[in-house]
């Protein structure tokens, strides 16, 4: 009984009044009896943005955070959908951020901070970029004992049709249905790549494990349960890779994309001026020297150096993929690629 | 620019549109967004839709149907902002059935707002500016250009009544032509000025002669006739004969002193000496109406550096007027004084005064006291006497004494 109560009263918790979207975790910091409280709806996990929430208060003592994640899908729906109130939402779904702004949903945030910002890093001073994250594939070592390293899609491919039985059940990527960064991800990788539908095929013949998110997959691939996770936030990545020796982090040479992880201002905000701080806070990412590792800043240029790196821009374009018939069409073919065994 | 991209991107959607089965797909293009991300940031609203019902898109944008195969541009409002619209309808058939596709593509003109707005802000502070450095210049310029002929103007206007000499103020050679025009002009004026004053001259000069026949004549008549009425008309002939005379001999005095003060002829004399010449000169003159010339305490030593001839003159015009409105058997007072700076001459007699009209009406020419009776006169010698005065820097005044009788100064520096 006191279990059941106890797991009725952290329900109640987490679905806060009338929220019918999903969310993962809540947690405030700072006092109750703080000046302002600043609510922030994030898809960004709760341990990789701790030590911006504790640095940012340690500038602002009189303020509060809260701090809640969910899904970049979730985080449409709230916003979207349900107008609910939040002061800030950090979304690692470009496109659904530009949908916010392109819709009018949101308001501006213009400052000197943003100012210093490359203009590809914000779009009408609504959608404002404060990291540029790739997307990498993430092996076990010991899973590719014996073998090469794949350094592209197609080695990647080529290597898993010659050893079905070694990666069977054993691949994972994102539930692309589900989750707004793995079909960011994925819509891009199928304009860049012509790699992408052959390697959605065989990741179909191995019976690919579907994740929500990066930090699900690295976990499993750590514990074992996977030898390939496609398509991973490098940054999270590079934060477990020195805990776990057993895993190697590929950036495809063929096609890398960046994505932008971006910080919009709703319309409805009752602190849109300390929202607007927090987001200056965090395109200086000035973490201290006591707070661990903050997500890769954006530089002053794009990373082009390298041809094979495709930083995500914002604009316009990326509603193209969020359009309902063209959403609808890639969703079943991808479908029709990755779940050939369950049609089997 | 913003209406070519939007017809190209809504060209590239319809293009996109295919019959599928029983259906309309469509794959919208990802070049018919990126291309109006391409110009702004302004957001973009399209709707795809089928015999009216959208297909895909925002439900709410608004759309026309175009049957003809042209693009309809509009601009309009639509979720509290201004867009522009391009719409374009297409037919396909599916399933052998025509089917209407309408494609629009909207942006707003947040961008081109601004673009224009600062265009037109950039457009009115150069418009400002130049219009600021014209305004400066041209005034800079016009003050630089009309200066000369300001100092020209100011050169002609301080000059005296009777300066007629060639104008020399340096001028642009823009302004050379006025001046050239202006001497010539101050030439032609002299001349003619000259040609007037020798005019005058001669015909006092001419007329003058015969004058002094007509009288000699007539006082020998005078004497031979017998019949009193006969004497007294001879009487009145002369007498009008001696004031033509007298008058032509003015006209003659004051177109010399004229053309004296112009030119004159400076010479040191004693001023002591030049008066009681000329008061003796004309004794005779007083002794006619039983006046005596009484000449008063001179100062032993008045150098005066002056026209001398010019100075007898007005003296002898003064002298002369006293005669003239003296009654008979009076006297007549000159006297010459000194003190630091003027010598002056005075002249006192005890005719009729001046009945207190002021010097410079009388001083006119042909201007006469308002008292002056029956006496003929011309009005021209104080004229003379003040003309005179003037050309040596000095002054000419007159007053009535206390009791009777006028007193005239000639008052002239040293």
């Amino acid at each position: 009984m006191r279990i059941t109560g106890l797991a009725a009263l952290i329900w109640c918790a987490l679905s806060l009044p009338g929220w019918s979207f999903e969310i993962e975790e809540v947690k405030r910091f700072g006092m109750d009896n703080a000046d302002v409280q600043l609510k922030v709806l994030s898809t960004a996990d709760l341990s990789v943005f701790e030590p911006y929430i504790i640095a940012f208060q340690l500038k602002n003592q009189r303020i509060a955070v809260d701090y809640t994640v969910a899904s970049s899908t979730e985080v449409m729906k709230a916003i979207f959908d349900e107008q609910i109130q939040f002061d800030l939402v950090i979304s690692s779904a470009m496109d659904l951020q530009t949908k916010l702004a392109n819709d009018g949903f949101l308001s501006d945030h213009n400052s000197e901070a943003t100012r210093r910002l490359p203009p590809w890093a914000r779009w009408r001073d609504q959608v404002i970029a404060f990291t540029q994250e790739p997307a990498v594939i993430v092996l076990s070592k010991k899973a590719f004992a014996g073998l090469p390293i794949p350094e592209s899609r197609s080695e990647l491919i080529a290597l898993l049709r010659e050893h079905p039985e070694r990666f069977k059940g054993r691949v994972g990527t994102y539930d692309i249905r589900t989750s707004g960064l793995g079909y960011l991800f994925a819509t891009q990788d199928s304009r860049n790549s012509e790699s992408f539908w052959p390697l959605m095929e065989v990741f179909g013949r191995l019976d690919v494990q579907l994740y929500c998110c990066s930090g699900a997959m690295i976990d499993d691939l750590i514990s074992g349960r996977l030898s390939i996770a496609y398509n991973v936030l490098g940054s999270y990545a590079e934060r477990r890779v020195a805990a776990a020796d057993n895993i190697a982090i590929v950036t495809p040479a063929d096609v890398t994309s960046v994505m932008l992880r971006t910080a919009v201002i709703p319309k409805n905000a009752n602190e849109p001026v300390l929202a607007g701080q927090f987001i200056d806070f965090l395109i200086d990412g000035d973490l201290g020297p006591e707070t661990g590792i903050g997500l890769p800043r954006i530089g002053i240029s794009q990373k082009t150096s390298d041809a094979a790196i495709r930083p995500i821009r914002l604009g316009p374009e990326l509603l193209v993929f969020l359009d309902r018939l063209r959403r609808q069409n890639f969703l079943a073919n991808w479908a029709g690629s990755v779940e050939q065994a369950i049609g089997q | 620019m913003q209406d070519n991209i939007l017809a190209a991107s809504t060209t590239s959607i319809a293009e996109a549109v295919r019959a599928e089965r029983n259906t309309l797909g469509l794959e919208l293009p990802y070049a018919a967004l990126s291309m109006l991300g391409a110009i702004s940031d302004d957001r973009v609203f399209y709707r795809v839709a089928q015999n009216g019902l959208t297909l895909t898109g925002y439900d709410d944008l608004p759309i026309d149907v175009s049957d003809e195969a042209e693009i309809l541009f509009k601009t309009e409002a639509f979720r509290s902002a201004v867009i522009r619209s391009a719409t374009l309808t297409r037919k396909i058939s599916v399933d052998g059935r025509l089917n209407d596709v309408t494609v629009t593509v909207a942006q707003t003109r947040e961008g081109l707002g601004e673009i224009s707005a600062r265009i037109s802000l950039i457009a009115l502070l150069v418009g400002l500016g130049f219009f600021v450095l014209a305004v400066s210049l041209s005034a800079f310029a016009t003050g630089r250009t009309l200066r000369p002929l300001d100092v020209l103007a100011n050169a002609v206007s301080r000059r005296g009544p009777s300066d007629l000499r060639p104008v020399k103020a340096e001028a642009p050679t823009e302004i050379v032509p006025l001046v050239t025009a202006l001497n010539r002009f101050i030439e032609r004026l002299e001349t003619s000025l000259t040609r007037s004053e020798d005019f005058i001259a001669e015909a006092a000069h001419r007329v003058r002669t015969p004058l002094a026949t007509v009288r000699a004549q007539a006082e020998i008549a005078l004497r031979r006739v017998e019949r009193p009425e006969n004497k007294t008309a001879l009487r009145q002939m002369i007498r009008a004969v001696d004031e033509s005379s007298r008058s032509a001999g003015q006209l003659l005095d004051h177109a010399m002193v004229t053309f004296r003060a112009d030119h004159m002829e400076f010479d040191t004399v004693d001023l002591s000496a030049l008066v009681a010449d000329t008061v003796e000169r004309l004794a005779p003159l007083g002794d006619l109406k039983d006046i005596s010339l009484r000449l008063g305490t001179m100062p032993s030593n008045a150098m005066l550096k002056c026209d001398p001839i010019l100075i007898q003159n007005a003296l002898r015009n003064i002298i002369d007027n006293a005669i003239k409105y003296s009654p008979g058997d009076s006297d007549i007072d000159i006297a010459l004084t000194a003190d630091d700076a003027h010598y002056t001459i005075t002249v006192r007699d005890e005719g009729i005064g001046f009945s207190d009209m002021k010097t410079s009406e009388l001083a006119r020419r042909f201007s006469r006291g308002p008292n002056v009776g029956e006496i003929v006169g011309s009005g021209l010698g104080l004229t003379i006497c003040k003309e005179v005065a003037i050309a040596h820097g000095g002054t000419l005044e007159m007053k009535d004494n206390p009791g009777r009788g006028g007193c005239v100064s000639l008052v002239l520096p040293h």
